[in-house]
């Protein structure tokens, strides 16, 4: 150090030292933790977000049996079929195909974890983005559609890597998804109305 | 406006019950530009009278278009009834913004310009602003709407509250002045109004609807206000801490320098 | 007498680990051995000396939120002033972060503006420190760039005529000048094509720019070492371990000292932002909270307070061309700063009546001039304005002259220092 003593001649109180630092320290470790909650707070949704994830409300009077309509909710397509006798029949008789027969890995409320993956056997309610990597599956609802040979039982299938799904929406073995599509919180407010985004109509749902 | 139709109206709003005479606006107004509005904004009570006052004379022509009713609901404390019933327009839902059914383009044809949108006129004007130009409306039967403004002349808004506050005109005085060439001249200056109909509120009835009017708005300007003051005291105590043991920590290094 | 113990030179520490293995392969420890414990600085520093290091903080603050806003904000004429609403009341801490950036540029021009006085107090752009003084210049006029393109962004309608005004500034050059602003503006008026390029401006160009003048700026600074308030040299008297006499190591002692001056703005900072951010109408102007309207000027237009100096002189000059020129003459003197000063002693503190009136004359003038330059250009403001813009340019006309014929005091040999307690 510099020659004439311009660095200390009183001993180093270094106990006080180390414990100024680290309150220093501390405190000022407080500070920043608090000062990075608003800017990652910010990316989460914003108001205008949170109002269009809103319930979105359909009117299923108008779809016609065997029919796929598809709506928006949360910015993602909601798959919406009305299933016939035929297309309930052919859900039985293939579990062994499947990967999640009974859904006990899949995402879907409590209500839809039955063999009709739904409330009501005659609406199938999907989120339609496939479970592998989200790309929206087509519907194959044709039993032996001919690419997909003559045991396909009808259902839906994924063009970016080949996943296949069931009239439930369940997937099949061979497929690069692993679990079943998603089912979405959902109700009847009335027999002809569909609110998809509460499992409770009463519920105002995230406003 | 004519005589005739001027002695009509006062008929007709003393036969439907007009409120007392309003004594104090006789001689009142020359330091209309001394008007405050007052900082009251997290007085809930005022900011629920002053939306329903909005709702009720304002959004017939002007929108809030930044604010949506489910965020006026949250803040202003209202339950989710409340707001649907008092507040929500009909056909409008929680989660839309506030805005008029007045279509743009008709406005403008009718009034010479579209009614500007409100969510930020405090912001821009400021509270006093606000305060003034809803209390200094006048009669005026040059204006195409048959009234005038002191806070901004010339104004295209008719003078929609004249219900309220009843209807005055504004008494002007001659007056010398030296002007800037340092000669004398005569200036034609407000003096004072003088109400001419009362309305169907006294007075101080009107003064506190447009302080709690006037503070909606204030509100609408800035949603955020009172939770930034409110943060902001915790935020200068922590730094102020924070500096005080960087302080000490500065001295006990520097008892080293010499 | 004992000193206290002095830790190895840090080269001959090989720390293990993790650490060790970092070390091998960046050169972290030359790094603090050279920069920060081995750098010394002169000990005699005052309150002048904070406002180096508190840019610095305030650069990354306006970086940082700065990023964050324009993850939310929206250039276009149609979406600009929508997308800074909705940043205020619909993103999660949007109206912090906002306000925080507004702030923040203010704070940024206070904290710039005391950093260059200080360099006029204390003769820090004489010799060897001239290029360490230009360097800053080019970032003081980056910055004011950043700021003109940034106050466009929010597309209020003082955001749209402070752009008309300025940069039909640009129109007075001869010849060039109507080119030059169409160029400029790419539209026939202030447009989304003025609005879209200032955007890319205000976000990628001009940060790099002021990021690499800054990195230069502290280059060059350590290569001359520090001024001080007593304009000694202190690399000049060196002791036996061949360490500066009047020097202390930047680190420890700067370093903490530094955090307290950090501490003390961020209070100032934090009061503004929470009580009064829009500072009675000087940080966020009024007439910005409506949208541009090319068909509407507000009653007074008025840059925001940081060029209202040089917007007072613009406007003193009867003369518009003449204005502009002596507009941007008002902002180059500073550059030729260390030739005009002749004096031979580099402190205030050693310098006689004549500089020191002059400082204090410049001081005023700018300040008034600030004043002026918020007011409407009528009336005694005017006869002002010219009176103190005089003021303003005798400092720098005048200081070949008053610096060599002012007397000095004689300059000490070491530094004036006090136990700081």
């Amino acid at each position: 150090m510099a020659g004439d003593g311009v660095i200390g001649d009183n001993q180093v109180d270094t106990s006080r030292r180390v414990f100024l630092t680290t309150a220093t320290a501390a405190t000022g470790a407080i500070g920043v933790a608090f000062a990075l909650v608003p800017f990652i707070s910010s990316w989460m949704p914003s108001e205008r977000a949170r109002a269009f994830g809103a319930p979105t409300e359909l009117d299923i009077s108008k779809i016609d049996p065997g029919q796929l309509v598809i709506v928006v909710w949360r910015k993602q397509p909601i798959f919406i079929v009305r299933r016939t006798p035929a297309m309930l029949a052919s859900l039985a008789g293939h579990d062994d195909r499947l990967k999640d027969p009974k859904s006990d890995d899949s995402d879907q409320p409590p209500y839809a974890k039955n063999l009709q993956r739904a409330r009501n056997p005659e609406y199938l309610v999907l989120i339609g983005v496939c479970t592998h990597l989200g790309c929206m599956p087509k519907a194959r609802f044709e039993a032996g559609f001919p690419e997909l040979g003559a045991d396909w039982p009808g259902g839906f299938f994924c063009p970016c890597h080949g996943s296949r799904f069931d009239l439930s929406g369940r997937v099949f073995d061979g497929s690069p998804a692993s679990v079943n599509l998603r089912v979405p919180p959902y109700a009847f407010a009335n027999d002809h109305t569909l609110v998809i985004g509460v499992s409770d109509v009463n519920q105002k749902g995230t406003a | 406006m004519t005589t005739i139709r001027r002695a009509l109206l006062l008929a007709c709003l003393l036969a439907s019950g007009a409120a007392t005479a309003a004594e104090e606006s006789a001689g009142a107004g020359a330091n209309w530009m001394t008007w405050r509005a007052g900082d009251d904004v997290t007085n809930l009570a005022s900011l629920q009278r002053g939306a329903r006052n909005f709702m009720g004379y304002c959004l017939g022509c002007h929108s809030l278009k930044y604010e949506r009713y489910s965020r006026l609901g949250v803040d202003l404390g209202l339950t989710p009834e409340e707001l649907q019933q008092y507040l929500i327009a009909p056909g409008d839902k929680p989660a839309d913004y506030i805005l008029t059914t007045m279509p743009a383009g008709d406005s403008a044809t009718w009034f010479g310009k579209t009614p500007p949108d409100l969510s930020l006129m405090a912001r821009a004007r400021g509270p006093d602003y606000l305060y003034q130009f809803l209390k200094t409306f006048y009669v005026d039967s040059s204006r195409p709407t048959g009234a005038n403004n002191l806070r901004l002349a010339a104004s295209a808004m008719p003078a929609v509250l004249s219900e309220l506050e009843g209807l005055k005109s504004a008494v002007y005085k001659d007056e010398e002045e030296i002007g800037s060439d340092g000669k004398v001249m005569k200036v034609h200056v407000f003096d004072h109004f003088e109400q001419l109909v009362p309305g169907r509120m006294t007075p101080a009835e009107y003064d506190a609807f447009v302080h709690d009017t006037v503070n909606f708005l204030d509100y609408v300007g800035e949603p955020t206000q009172a939770e930034r003051r409110a943060l902001g005291l915790w935020v200068v105590l922590f730094l102020l801490v924070f500096t005080w043991l960087a302080w000490l920590l500065k001295q006990q290094y520097w008892k080293d320098v010499h | 007498m004992a000193a206290p113990p002095v830790p190895p030179p840090a080269s001959q520490v090989k720390p293990g680990g993790l650490r060790g293995w970092i070390y091998k392969r960046l050169p972290i420890q030359e790094f603090i051995a050279e920069q920060l414990t081995g750098y010394y600085a002169p000990k005699n520093f005052n309150i002048w000396y904070f406002f180096g290091s508190l840019a610095l903080v305030v650069l990354v603050l306006q970086l940082v939120t700065g990023i964050f806003l324009t993850m939310f904000y929206k250039p276009g004429e149609a979406t600009s002033f929508d997308s800074v609403e909705f940043i205020m009341r619909e993103v999660q801490w949007g109206w912090l972060i906002r306000y925080m950036h507004s702030t923040g540029a203010s704070v940024f021009f206070i904290v710039v503006y005391l950093h260059m006085f200080r360099a006029m107090l204390y003769g820090s752009y004489k010799a060897p420190r001239e290029l360490l003084w230009l360097i800053g210049m080019l970032v003081y006029l980056a910055l004011m760039a950043e700021a003109f393109f940034g106050y466009v962004l929010p597309w209020g309608n003082m955001s749209f005529w402070g752009a008309q005004v300025i940069v039909n500034l640009f129109g007075t050059i001869p010849v060039i000048g109507p080119g030059l602003v169409l160029w400029i503006r790419g539209d026939y008026g202030i447009a989304d094509a003025t609005l879209g390029r200032f955007f890319a401006l205000h976000v990628a160009a001009v940060p790099l720019a002021i990021l690499l003048l800054v990195a230069l700026h502290l280059v060059a600074l350590r290569q001359t070492g520090s001024n001080n308030p007593d304009g000694i040299e202190i690399k000049e008297r060196v002791g036996a371990d061949g360490h500066p006499l009047d020097g202390i190591p930047f680190h420890p002692y700067y370093t903490v000292k530094d955090i307290v001056g950090v501490g003390v703005m961020l209070v100032l900072l934090a009061i503004v932002v929470f009580f009064v951010p829009t500072f009675g109408g000087l940080f966020l102007e009024g007439p910005n909270f409506e949208p541009a309207n090319p068909m509407s000027t507000p009653e007074h237009i008025a840059p925001v307070w940081y060029f209202t100096p040089y917007y007072a002189i613009l406007r003193a000059v009867p003369d518009q061309r003449l204005g502009a020129l002596l507009m941007f003459l008002a902002v180059a003197l500073f550059v030729f700063l260390p030739w005009l000063d002749r004096s031979p002693v580099k402190s205030m503190r050693y310098r006689g009546i004549l500089s020191r009136g002059a400082l204090a004359m410049f001081a005023v003038s700018f300040v008034v001039l600030g004043y002026l330059g918020l007011q409407p250009a009528e009336g005694v403001y005017v006869v002002l304005a010219r009176i103190f813009a005089v003021g303003y340019f005798l400092f720098f006309f005048l200081m070949p002259w008053y610096s060599r014929v002012d007397r000095v005091k004689p300059v000490p040999e070491r530094v004036i220092y006090h136990d700081h307690h």
